[in-house]
């Protein structure tokens, strides 16, 4: 791993551990997947090769969707490290709780534009939460930790990319989720063509009344 | 309800699914009965209707054994609770007319308590955790919840089947039987113990959710094409799908920053599954809690207990609100005794 100096670790998240560090001069972020103890080695090593591979690579083509990505500097598939650029901003987690209505409207909307660009080029991120977009100074918003998602249009892994969302605007930011999931669609239907949307959404009713205890499913049997 | 008192007994109904179980339980957390009848099909997956009557056949001799146990008599309760859902309707249904029955009789209030709480809430008790994120594994449920602003808030859960369902269709697949005291869990446990090699099979985690439909149909055409030894097969089964309920479990645990995972359900009694989850606990400097499996398994005294925590907190339910709701959802209830 030459040209890296020293990583200081900035979290300790549940699939990977992030480092800050010096990459060749310039300032990046360092994704090391370490093995889980809990997994068999043989199962641990799959899932961690099959994702340190296959997030680059999405990443990659998630700009070329026009949804902004961090640089991928380097890749070292037998440790599980990815080095990448670091991108300088805010998390939209935070970020969403802090500012007036209208902006967050406005960045809900943005996001919505961007998981539709995604979504029309044929990828899914498979973990659309606020924690993984970033907003920069000049307004763009990077989408982050592509390590779930995979190619395709299947409107059924669209619905469950933006059933994820829904779920996630729920879980963090309750007291608006609504508001910014209506947004995020609205978002959404301005890249994507009317009858995929419906298709989408269809399914992220069926995806939340599928086997789960949700009232909706009795009613609409009755 | 001018005053609600302090102290005092409550009974708790539970017949979500096939166990018809009755529990006792003081205002101050002592468990003073617990009994509970399964339901055991003689082939095939649970029948709602046939589940039920067998809850119809035991319920008085269940709940006589319970007071019998708990040294009590019937005037002696302050309240009556019954599992009101999420469940099977029929199964559901006989338990509340029971809890009906009982409250108008008595005349003692009754609260309809959700399951899934239920289950978080005898766990606490038992384990002495606060504030866990919990893994609550069943045949019915598969869900990762932790409690913030008011309800336990579901951060991961699966999207299609629940995990000790998959178990037991594949188990059924295999032509296995279950025996009371030895549910298919508990046999597919000890094959896998034998199990040695690793046959890949599909792996799908979905940001904090889970699908489990994909490898119980993987696992069923391994089993049809008769290449693989039963024992590696219920071995692999058993890692990936553990697994993958472990990765979101300890997603949602690295994102709530919580100190406890308390872990619950029908699968809790599983070792291995009890083994990673501990790994995670561990990794994250957080306790362990694992429920014993009296507790773990649907059973009236975490009804009880629930009941107790709900009805003096100012919760009851009238008779006219007191129909079963088979799909209510764990993060549409409000909990207003946590914190």
């Amino acid at each position: 791993m030459g040209g890296i100096s020293q990583p200081q670790l900035i979290k300790n998240g549940a699939e990977a551990y992030l480092y800050l560090a010096e990459w060749q001069g310039r300032k990046a972020v360092l994704k090391k997947r370490l093995p889980k103890k809990y997994r068999l080695p043989a199962l641990d090593e799959r899932i961690r090769t099959y994702r340190t591979v296959h997030e680059p690579l999405l990443m990659h083509e998630a700009k070329k969707a026009g949804v902004p990505t961090p640089t991928i500097f380097f890749v070292d598939v037998k440790n599980a490290l990815i080095v990448m650029e670091y991108v300088d901003g805010k998390q939209l987690k935070q970020l969403l709780n802090e500012v007036s209505n209208d902006e967050r409207k406005r960045l809900c909307r943005q996001v919505g534009e961007l998981v539709g660009r995604l979504h029309k080029y044929g990828i899914v991120h498979g973990d659309l939460t606020t924690s993984n977009m970033i907003y920069t100074r000049d307004g763009k918003i990077f989408f982050v930790d592509f390590g779930l998602g995979e190619r395709t249009k299947d409107v059924e892994a669209m619905g469950v990319d933006l059933h994820l969302m829904k779920r996630a605007l729920q879980s963090t930011h309750y007291k608006f989720a609504d508001e910014c999931f209506r947004n995020v669609i609205e978002g959404y239907s301005k890249v994507l063509d009317a009858e995929t949307v419906k298709n989408v959404l269809d399914k992220v009713e069926e995806i939340e009344k599928r086997g789960r205890y949700v009232s909706e499913r009795r009613q609409r049997k009755a | 309800m001018a005053s609600r008192r302090r102290e005092g007994y409550c009974l708790g109904i539970e017949s979500t699914a096939d166990d018809f179980s009755v529990g006792i339980v003081s205002f101050d957390g002592k468990i003073l009965a617990n009994i509970i009848d399964a339901s055991v099909p003689p082939e095939g997956g649970i029948h709602p209707r046939e589940a039920a009557r067998h809850h119809t056949e035991v319920a008085a001799q269940v709940l006589e054994e319970a007071f019998r146990k708990a040294g009590i008599k019937p005037k002696d309760l302050t309240v009556v609770a019954f599992s009101q859902g999420p469940g099977l309707g029929p199964c559901l249904r006989t338990g509340a007319t029971v809890a009906r029955a009982l409250s108008s009789y008595l005349h003692v209030p009754l609260v309809g308590v959700n399951h899934c709480v239920a289950h978080i809430e005898i766990g606490k008790l038992k384990t002495g955790a606060v504030d866990p994120v919990t893994l609550y594994v069943s045949g019915g449920n598969t869900i990762v919840a932790a409690f913030e602003a008011g309800r336990y808030r579901v951060f991961g859960e699966t999207l299609d089947i629940a995990l000790g369902n998959c178990l037991d269709v594949f188990a059924r697949e295999a032509g296995l039987k279950q025996k009371p005291g030895e549910p298919f869990g508990a046999i597919i446990e000890k094959l896998a113990q034998k199990g040695e090699q690793l046959i890949l099979l599909p792996y799908t985690v979905k940001g904090m959710d889970v699908s489990l439909s994909g490898l119980l149909t993987a696992a069923i055409n391994v089993l049809k094409s008769g290449k693989v030894r039963l024992e590696d097969l219920c071995y692999s089964l058993q890692e990936t799908a553990f697994s993958m309920v472990v990765e979101i479990t300890e997603r949602a645990l690295a994102h709530t920053e919580k100190k406890e995972v308390l872990l619950t359900g029908g699968v809790a009694a599983n070792k291995r599954l009890q083994e990673m989850v501990r790994s995670i606990a561990e990794e994250h400097n957080a306790k362990f809690c694992t429920v014993p499996s009296e507790y773990a398994i649907d059973n009236g005294a975490m009804i009880a207990w629930t009941g107790v925590l709900a009805y003096t907190h100012g919760i009851t339910t009238p008779i006219e609100e007191s129909f079963v709701r088979l799909r209510w959802r764990l993060d549409e209830v409000e909990v207003p005794w946590v914190e």
